[in-house]
């Protein structure tokens, strides 16, 4: 069971503002859902290496060469605040 | 029925033979389709943007004699598509533009495609009926009160319905063979790493992977051929050894299926039982032979997935801030900018895996959840290469259901997740999978899935055309519903 305070909690990890009615229906939902998922504790595991993925991409790092890259105008195109050649935001403030 | 219909009606494949022997004209067909999409015939809402018209370069010889012909090609909105909306059926990215295209619609550009337009989809590919995508749900052309499948929801139902020849999708879990079963077409997921991920809108970066939707599997190998390959920008990426190979082949002689007893059994519908029993007696007269084969991890694999997929996804997600592209929603500090925009970008579902994400990476949470997640992943693909030692292919329902109807499952997360029970497995193995249809239950479509080991897609290529061809199935009447409508 999700209470209310680890929904919160999570909720600011995640940097998620939730409504009161949205806090209360994700406590309700996330404990259906790991209910179910909380099947996979029953099995034994002990000593199964963990998959995070299925490609060994081992040796995948290329010469650190110079090349072009995407020109800075393009990159800022869709930014809300482009700013002095970069991307503004509001002060951090108290919260920072 | 108008000349249009007839152009529509088409193959890929035999459309880019009619253009080489220079009896139909690139741009004629382009329009054709352009027109069929823009109309949106029988408001299927399949696509987010539709081009304006055919490129110039449309009309050159040059194109005619490309491998693809010019051929229209529709692309599911998460692909980054230069100057093109981009927007993974999100409000927290409506009207981005993205500065580059993606590798795999780049390669098909590259082979003569021609950029149709962008189809929609659940929000960021979290979902399995279209129900989640901001800009509204699609409609499945067999019955407009039902949903297409997704999170490829847009492509299923544009190529089905004759709005396009073909289209891209992505598959995480099961959103191209999902909606490909319930959309009545073809529906390939590749082998992970064969096609790039780069320029893809992550969902869950270890899972993705882009693939065809196709009225046949000629058609699907015909598409792949020209996205496979090694991408300097997607180091997960791998050259596919060899090429795609069409396919031929008249039997399925010297072909051992094996039949997962944890994927065919419970939770499957009678009537995709019956059509499922059906094809295994038919593949059985075509020469091969069929015996019953145990995965036995399957079964956890859906937990698995919902755990691994919701935590990629919360990580990938945080991109979405409102500092470098799409929505932001002012406020006086950044850490209230950031929760707000958040708040008024994401939709609930979005919102809700994001949440699931976060709570099994967190502190205290992740050796019990994540940890074991990914512990299962292991047994699951060991299950499956236990499985091909004995077995060339494995088979199985692609969906346990028909398509349901719009708004049955939403307010259900759980009984939404338990269609991708068949489709998971797989994914989480990284191994390659087809659906293709598998007949009519109660006048739907139901879809057969194949799936072999890893960089087998010529395997299960040949293996599905072999059932197409016996199957003989219609998928004509989705096609003639949208053809009477405003684009007739």
């Amino acid at each position: 069971m999700i209470d209310r305070a680890q929904v919160l909690h999570v909720a600011r990890l995640a940097r998620l503002a939730l409504s009161e009615e949205e806090v209360a229906r994700m406590s309700r939902e996330l404990s259906a859902v790991l209910g179910h998922i909380e099947k996979i504790s029953e099995l034994d595991l002990d000593g199964v290496p963990p998959t995070s993925h299925v490609v060994d991409a081992a040796g995948a790092l290329r010469p650190d060469e110079p090349c072009a890259s995407l020109p800075r105008e393009a990159a800022l195109a869709g930014a809300p605040e482009p700013l002095e050649q970069g991307f503004g935001v509001p002060s951090p403030g108290a919260s920072g | 029925m108008s000349a249009g219909d007839d152009l529509a009606a088409l193959t890929a494949a035999r459309a880019i033979e009619r253009i080489a022997a220079g009896d139909l004209s690139a741009a004629e067909l382009f329009d054709v389709y352009r027109a069929r999409a823009a109309a949106d015939a029988e408001d299927l809402n399949a696509f987010t943007w539709v081009a304006d018209g055919p490129p110039a370069e449309l009309g050159a010889d040059a194109c005619a004699s490309a491998p693809l012909a010019g051929l229209p090609l529709a692309v599911k909105d998460l692909f980054c598509t230069e100057g093109v909306p981009s927007q993974s059926g999100s409000r927290i990215l409506e009207g981005y533009r993205p500065p580059y295209t993606a590798t795999a619609v780049a390669k098909l550009a590259d082979a003569g495609a021609t950029l149709l337009g962008k189809t929609n989809q659940d929000e960021f590919a979290m979902g399995s009926s279209n129900e989640n995508s901001a800009f509204g749900p699609v409609r499945n052309p067999w019955d407009r009160a039902r949903v297409p499948g997704g999170s490829s929801g847009g492509s299923a139902a544009a190529v089905a319905a004759g709005l396009a020849p073909w289209a891209l999708g992505t598959d995480t879990g099961g959103s191209i063979r999902q909606p490909a079963a319930l959309c009545g077409i073809v529906g390939l997921k590749p082998t992970y790493g064969a096609v790039s991920r780069y320029g893809m809108i992550a969902f869950a970066s270890s899972l993705d992977q882009a693939g065809p939707f196709t009225r046949d599997v000629t058609d699907a190998a015909l598409l792949l051929r020209h996205m496979v390959g090694r991408d300097a920008c997607d180091a997960t990426s791998l050259a596919f050894p060899g090429e795609i190979e069409l396919p031929r082949g008249v039997d399925l002689r010297g072909l051992r299926l094996g039949v997962p007893e944890e994927l065919t059994a419970d939770g499957i519908e009678s009537g995709v039982r019956d059509a499922f029993a059906a094809t295994l007696a038919l593949a059985e007269q075509l020469g091969a032979s069929v015996e019953p084969c145990s995965l036995p991890h399957a079964p956890h694999a859906l937990s698995a997935y919902y755990l691994i997929a919701p935590a990629e996804a919360s990580a990938n997600l945080a991109r979405f801030d409102g500092v470098r592209y799409g929505l932001r929603v002012e406020s006086d500090d950044l850490l209230g900018m950031y929760t707000a925009t958040r708040a008024a970008g994401f939709g609930a579902e979005v919102k809700r895996r994001i949440m699931l994400g976060t709570y099994a990476l967190s502190s205290g949470y992740y050796d019990a959840y994540y940890g074991r997640a990914q512990q299962v992943r292991t047994k699951v693909a060991e299950d499956f290469r236990a499985a091909f030692e004995r077995f060339d292919l494995l088979v199985t329902p692609t969906a346990p259901s028909v398509a349901f109807r719009l708004g049955e499952k939403v307010d259900d997360p759980l009984a939404m997740y338990l269609n991708d029970v068949c489709t998971v497995p797989m994914s989480l193995a990284g191994i390659p999978a087809i659906s293709i249809p598998n007949g009519l239950s109660g006048g739907l479509p139901t879809g057969l899935q194949l799936c072999g080991p890893a960089f087998s897609e010529n395997r299960l290529l040949a293996a599905a055309y072999v059932l197409e061809q016996a199957l003989g199935f219609d998928g004509s009447p989705a096609r003639r519903a949208a053809g009477g409508g405003k684009a007739a």
